[in-house]
């Protein structure tokens, strides 16, 4: 790697940023030129000097709470435009009406019971996570890091558990969204196959008898316990997912819904 | 499944999820802006907009996306209390006209700069390359985030944070009244 080249690279391989074959290139570069490596030191240098706690700018201590009241006079007086303006109003309920009347139909044709649709929104965030190459915003193989990433992201905590030993690897975690609310979706890896694990706080006492499901090719299995819901669904072979979630019940008491 | 959430718990929710970024989305406006006042206008209507749009928020990075909302607050702030002078459009391609190079490490001695110096020298960078600077160094943005936030490609955040570090240690070693000494040839 040229003096030329190092210049140019030398931030990504600071802030990490830089595949490890040009981290290396550029690391036996430095060592044999002193001139890049006082550069190089300039530089991480600085770096430090931003990172000191004394630059930032902290805000008053009293914001925070101004903040939520104005916030909350928001949010109160968000909706009150929309009564006033009572047509619109009107014309929304009629549309919203004949929306409901027309799904319900919908639905009774093609009987999709709810379960049916959370399945299907569950494939859809699977195979979406997979097409962005989207998988994980918390890449990470422990559970003592993917669990505390979701405080403040969720109104809940989900369980990780690693069952690494198990040969599924746990690989990370991401927000999600289904059924109209955030969830947690958990990551593991069994051989290639992705497995995405989807946590959420059951709103009801689960009373469906849910078997494994079997969508688009992908395998769906759904269980309930601890006041959470889970839905796993991979491409994987039905007996090994069954193996999953059982694996998973181990360490948690639960039972799956058949 | 519940339905649509009620007004009350959105309001909830959207606390639980932008309040913990405060304290950088305070940094980011008052770094953009230069002032007290001002950056907490400009958080404080940022905060609004991202409560507006949270209803099209599903899950993510939630704090590149509310800094993204900042940003764009401070810009507007800018543009009509600058004027558009304040944002000037920067050729990334052009931007070595000065001929700024890397202080000597020893010259600056970096450790012991005083705070103050620091601030002085980071406050008269152009803003494009000021909220690169804040935004990795001092939030420890990922490339990947900035550019969500920024609104530009990878390779763009790379560069303009290259060379934001480079005019940062020329105005320090300026500041520092050391600035003969910067010396330190690019292509040896």
């Amino acid at each position: 790697m040229s003096c030329q080249q190092t210049h140019e690279l030398i931030h990504g391989y600071l802030d990490g940023e830089l595949a490890l074959v040009k981290s290396i290139e550029i690391e036996q570069h430095l060592a044999g030129c002193p001139s890049c490596s006082q550069m190089h030191k300039s530089v991480r240098g600085l770096s430090a000097v931003m990172r000191s706690d004394a630059l930032r700018f902290q805000p008053p201590a009293d914001f925070e709470k101004r903040l939520r009241s104005t916030l909350r006079g928001e949010s109160k007086h968000e909706r009150k435009p929309a009564l006033l303006q009572w047509p619109w109003l009107l014309a929304a309920t009629l549309c919203g009406a004949i929306l409901i009347v027309g799904l319900s139909l919908a639905g009774m044709f093609t009987r999709q019971s709810p379960d049916d649709l959370l399945a299907q929104e569950v494939v859809s965030s699977h195979v979406r996570s997979l097409m962005a190459d989207h998988l994980t915003d918390v890449p990470s193989s422990d559970q003592h890091t993917v669990k505390p990433w979701f405080d403040g992201k969720l109104d809940f905590s989900p369980p990780v558990k690693d069952l690494t030993q198990q040969g599924f690897t746990l690989t990370g975690g991401r927000l999600d969204y289904i059924g109209n609310r955030p969830v947690a979706a958990l990551v593991y890896l069994r051989r290639q196959h992705p497995i995405n694990l989807f946590v959420w706080p059951s709103t009801a006492a689960p009373v469906m008898n849910e078997k494994a499901l079997e969508r688009q090719g992908y395998n769906l299995i759904r269980w309930a316990h601890g006041g959470m819901t889970y839905w796993a669904v991979s491409d994987l072979n039905l007996a090994e997912l069954q193996q999953f979630a059982q694996l998973l019940q181990q360490q948690n008491p639960a039972q799956v819904l058949r | 499944m519940g339905g649509e959430l009620s007004e009350q718990t959105r309001a909830g929710r959207f606390e639980e999820i932008a309040l913990p970024h405060l304290a950088a989305a305070y940094n980011l406006a008052r770094w953009l802006v230069h002032n007290d006042q001002d950056a907490e206008d400009v958080v404080q209507e940022s905060f609004m907009r991202a409560f507006k749009s949270f209803k099209g928020y599903y899950g993510g990075n939630s704090r590149a996306w509310l800094l993204t909302i900042v940003r764009n607050t401070c810009y507007t702030w800018l543009q009509k209390n600058r004027g558009v002078h304040a944002i000037q459009s920067i050729d990334d391609n052009n931007l070595d006209e000065l001929g700024l190079d890397f202080a000597d490490p020893e010259v600056l001695l970096l450790q012991s700069v005083d705070a103050q110096i620091v601030r002085g020298a980071l406050s008269e960078l152009p803003v494009e390359f000021r909220e690169v600077v804040v935004l990795r160094e001092m939030e420890g943005f990922s490339y990947k985030e900035i550019a969500d936030v920024i609104d530009l490609p990878l390779g763009t955040v790379m560069s303009r944070l290259a060379r934001g570090r480079k005019r940062l240690h020329a105005l320090l070693a300026q500041r520092m009244g050391k600035g003969a000494s910067v010396e330190l040839s690019a292509n040896t």
